[in-house]
């Protein structure tokens, strides 16, 4: 009988498979999809003065992002009450190698439908391959204009065309410390670069260490080590040059590079300025790296990181245990300005599931949901300062949104080849001991050809 | 108004898949059987044994013979294989000084990946073959083979953990340095002069598992007379190991030898995960990941993977040759 019953799907498999070779494929026609689109925006128009409607029932988006563990939980949070009121369920996909398996599955006509990106370089990539789906034909553009600052608009575009919107921001020009520990040691928060060398002078006579900086990361290791080299360039060079240096309209060898990195070196190098000398910098996990400050005695003094990083914080160390101060200037032309980055949602798969998404985290709950649970900052205006936890965080959102000079983080804005390449691995170089000439000569060859494009 | 969880509904989907797979094919060969059924007598023998292993060899040449011509073609088209750039990118991958190191390193790779696990292999298979516990020898040596690349590596992470020195260490070789001999902790991946051989280690603690359960089958298969008529002849240990045992089992020595130096033409993982390629331990193929996902450079990867390609056929020839000589002796 089994036997029968084999012999028959056996029969029925190979009949659908000679059907299936013969098919012809039906070709996908664009002007479908422009009409189909028509017809939503009208029905989404009616949908935005109210507060957003099912206007599917169930069903689900799959997104892929790089985030894991507690951000990953804060997220989840974030996005239930979206799942409560439209039934719409969110599929997360975390992945380190983020870039791999978003190129992979774009190849292979099985993209998630939404993903998660933390580099515009990758956005622009991924819109000039055609991966992506335009969004400014359904999201409210004027809301988004009073929402959103000007800049993050520009970042989210590619060729005048709205692509993403950004979500999660980060303030990166500061540099933690535990203020119980200065007190201790008579140490004043220092308001220049001079004054913060001799603060680390001043330390290391006391028989400390100044400096927490770990910048290994597994296949991105180096990466710490290049915001650093941006917010010096920033405070070294001026905002215009640290554009052409990220447009490659300067070479890597000029001076002003030169420089920057040379100031990043008199801490980097310095064996008696870092926790564990160059080797511990190359060798310690960058989320492991500010764990000394909380140490008794502190193991070292002063870590200089993006807002990110109190997620990192040991388990029981609170708002109090801690405290920031901005990155100080260096040449008083230039003051303080502010190095930031974020992550950006864009669209891959046009779904009516994935556009309720995609326009429920351009409203201010979800923001502020995550804000507050903290080691989240939004560029979305329309968040309340009183969401967020702390003061620092909610100085940090301030400045965020308001600081007079304002550049996103230039390993991320470069080509992937120098922004998660020889840059990266330039700094771990230069940390290690190489020469400064070399290391600059060989981003420069690798720079040459990926902007050639 | 409830959806399924995503979770659920991905759990149907796989075991439906797997009960359309495993039963489809069965069902598909007991199918083609029967359908054969029909022809003539003595054209059903000739046809049988080509239905039945062509499904296997179409599924071959879609998913083997295809990718490795459409790699080829594409070694010879630029970034995103849209024009034809010739022979730019093998002239890339032989000058570019990170090719040159990643070159150099999978040789290093190759002579000392084979020679320290085919010898030890070799070493561990004699001794044990001599004591009474040698299945427990034999298993944990053996153990390490069922792990993944990507797990030895977390493992290994471990072990060559570095922490400052006035800190307590947790990498297993710094505590001994440090607290057994008052050393310097050293930073295993980032000293330029020892992490290729520390990445090669974990490689070796990989493979030697591999080569001295084939080699020890091999030494159990020369007869025992002719050990002792060398003993009786006044050899000593050391000479029948080289003089009788090894020239005895050469031909297995040189299986073992090619399937590793395959294999270390195959090191990505490790690399990968310890320390990606950082301070001078790129490999060919981390070099490829890289330009392939990384960079999106098709036409580079293309050209690396070619390269990788054309490495390993020599060995693989020299390796399947040799393997159905040892049938043939058998």
């Amino acid at each position: 009988m089994s036997k029968h019953l084999c012999k028959l799907f056996g029969l029925t498999i190979i009949a659908a498979l000679v059907l299936a070779a013969c098919a012809q494929p039906t070709p996908e026609t664009i002007v479908e999809q422009v009409e189909v689109t028509r017809v939503v925006k009208e029905v989404e128009e009616v949908e935005v003065t109210k507060e957003i409607e099912v206007i599917t029932s169930g069903g689900a988006v799959k997104v892929l992002g790089v985030w894991g563990g507690t951000e990953f939980g804060a997220f989840s949070s974030a996005v239930e009450p979206f799942t409560v009121e439209t039934g719409i369920g969110m599929a997360f996909e975390t992945s380190r190698e983020q870039v791999t398996v978003l190129i992979t599955r774009i190849e292979a006509g099985n993209p998630p439908d939404l993903a998660i990106l933390p580099q515009p370089g990758l956005l622009v990539d991924l819109a000039k391959m055609g991966a992506l789906v335009p969004i400014d034909t359904f999201i409210d553009m004027d809301q988004l204009k009073k929402d959103y600052a000007q800049a993050w608009i520009d970042l989210g575009s590619y060729d005048d065309t709205l692509y993403g919107i950004w979500y999660k921001g980060s303030l990166k020009s500061l540099v933690w410390y535990s203020p119980a520990a200065f007190e201790a040691g008579g140490y004043e928060v220092p308001t220049t670069w001079d004054e913060m060398i001799a603060l680390s002078d001043q330390i290391v006579a006391d028989g400390g260490t100044p400096w927490c900086l770990g910048i290994e990361s597994g296949a991105a290791s180096g990466w710490p080590a290049t915001d650093w080299i941006e917010d010096i360039m920033l405070r070294t060079a001026g905002s215009d040059v640290y554009d052409q240096w990220v447009n490659h309209e300067i070479p890597w060898t000029d001076p002003a590079v030169k420089t920057a990195w040379e100031y990043f070196g008199q801490i980097a190098t310095n064996e008696d300025y870092v926790w564990g000398g160059t080797v511990g910098v190359n060798s310690t996990y960058f989320g492991d790296s500010p764990v000394p400050i909380f140490e008794d005695p502190p193991g070292c003094y002063m870590h200089r990181q993006a807002s990110f990083i109190t997620s990192f914080f040991p388990e029981g160390v609170t708002a109090e245990d801690y405290s920031a101060f901005p990155f100080p200037e260096i040449d008083p032309a230039y003051g303080i300005p502010a190095l930031g980055a974020g992550d950006v949602l864009v669209m891959l798969n046009d779904t009516p599931e994935a556009r309720a998404f995609m326009q429920y985290l351009a409203t201010p709950p979800p923001h502020e949901s995550w804000a507050a649970a903290g080691g989240f900052l939004s560029p979305h205006r329309g968040v309340s300062l009183d969401i967020y936890p702390d003061d620092i965080a909610r100085l940090q959102a301030e400045t965020l949104a308001g600081a007079e000079v304002f550049r996103f983080d230039g390993s991320d804005l470069m080509p992937a080849a120098i922004g998660a390449g020889t840059f990266w691995t330039g700094t771990v170089d230069y940390v290690a001991g190489d020469d400064l000439d070399m290391v600059l000569e060989t981003i420069e060859a690798s720079a040459v050809d990926a902007y050639s494009e | 108004m409830e959806a399924l969880p995503a979770s659920i509904s991905q759990i149907l989907n796989t075991l439906l898949a797997v009960l359309v797979g495993v039963g489809g094919v069965i069902s598909l060969y007991v199918a083609l059987d029967f359908l054969i059924r029909f022809l003539p007598k003595n054209v059903q023998q000739r046809i049988r044994p080509w239905i039945f292993v062509g499904p296997l060899l179409l599924i071959l040449a879609f998913y083997l013979v295809y990718p490795t011509l459409n790699t080829i073609f594409l070694s010879f088209l630029d970034k995103r294989s849209e024009s034809f750039v010739g022979l730019k990118n093998y002239f890339f991958a032989v000058t570019n000084p990170a090719m040159l190191t990643a070159f150099r390193n999978n040789l290093l790779w190759l002579v000392l990946l084979t020679t320290f696990s085919v010898g030890l292999g070799l070493v561990i298979a004699v001794l044990a073959n001599r004591v009474r516990y040698e299945t427990v020898v034999k298993s944990l040596i053996f153990l390490p083979l069922a792990i993944s690349f990507v797990g030895a590596s977390v493992i290994w992470r471990f072990v060559y953990a570095y922490k400052p020195a006035d800190v307590s260490q947790i990498g297993l070789l710094n505590s001994i340095l440090v607290n057994f001999l008052g050393l310097e902790p050293i930073g295993w991946f980032v000293e330029k002069a020892l992490n290729n051989f520390a990445l090669i280690a974990v490689g070796v603690w990989l493979q030697t598992g591999f080569c001295m359960v084939v080699l020890s089958a091999a030494i159990k298969s020369i007869s025992g007379e002719v050990i002792e008529a060398a003993r009786v002849d006044g050899a000593n240990e050391w000479q029948l190991f080289w003089r009788i045992i090894v020239p005895m089992i050469s031909s297995t020595i040189a299986v073992v030898a090619t399937t590793v130096v395959i294999n270390s033409l195959k090191a990505f993982d490790i690399v990968f995960v310890l320390t990606n390629g950082n301070r001078g331990t790129e490999v060919l193929a981390n070099r490829m990941y890289k330009e392939m996902f990384q960079f999106r450079d098709f036409g580079r990867a293309s050209a690396v993977a070619v390269i990788l390609l054309v490495a390993i056929i020599p060995v693989m020839a020299v390796n399947i040759r040799r393997f159905q000589e040892q049938e043939a002796v058998r």
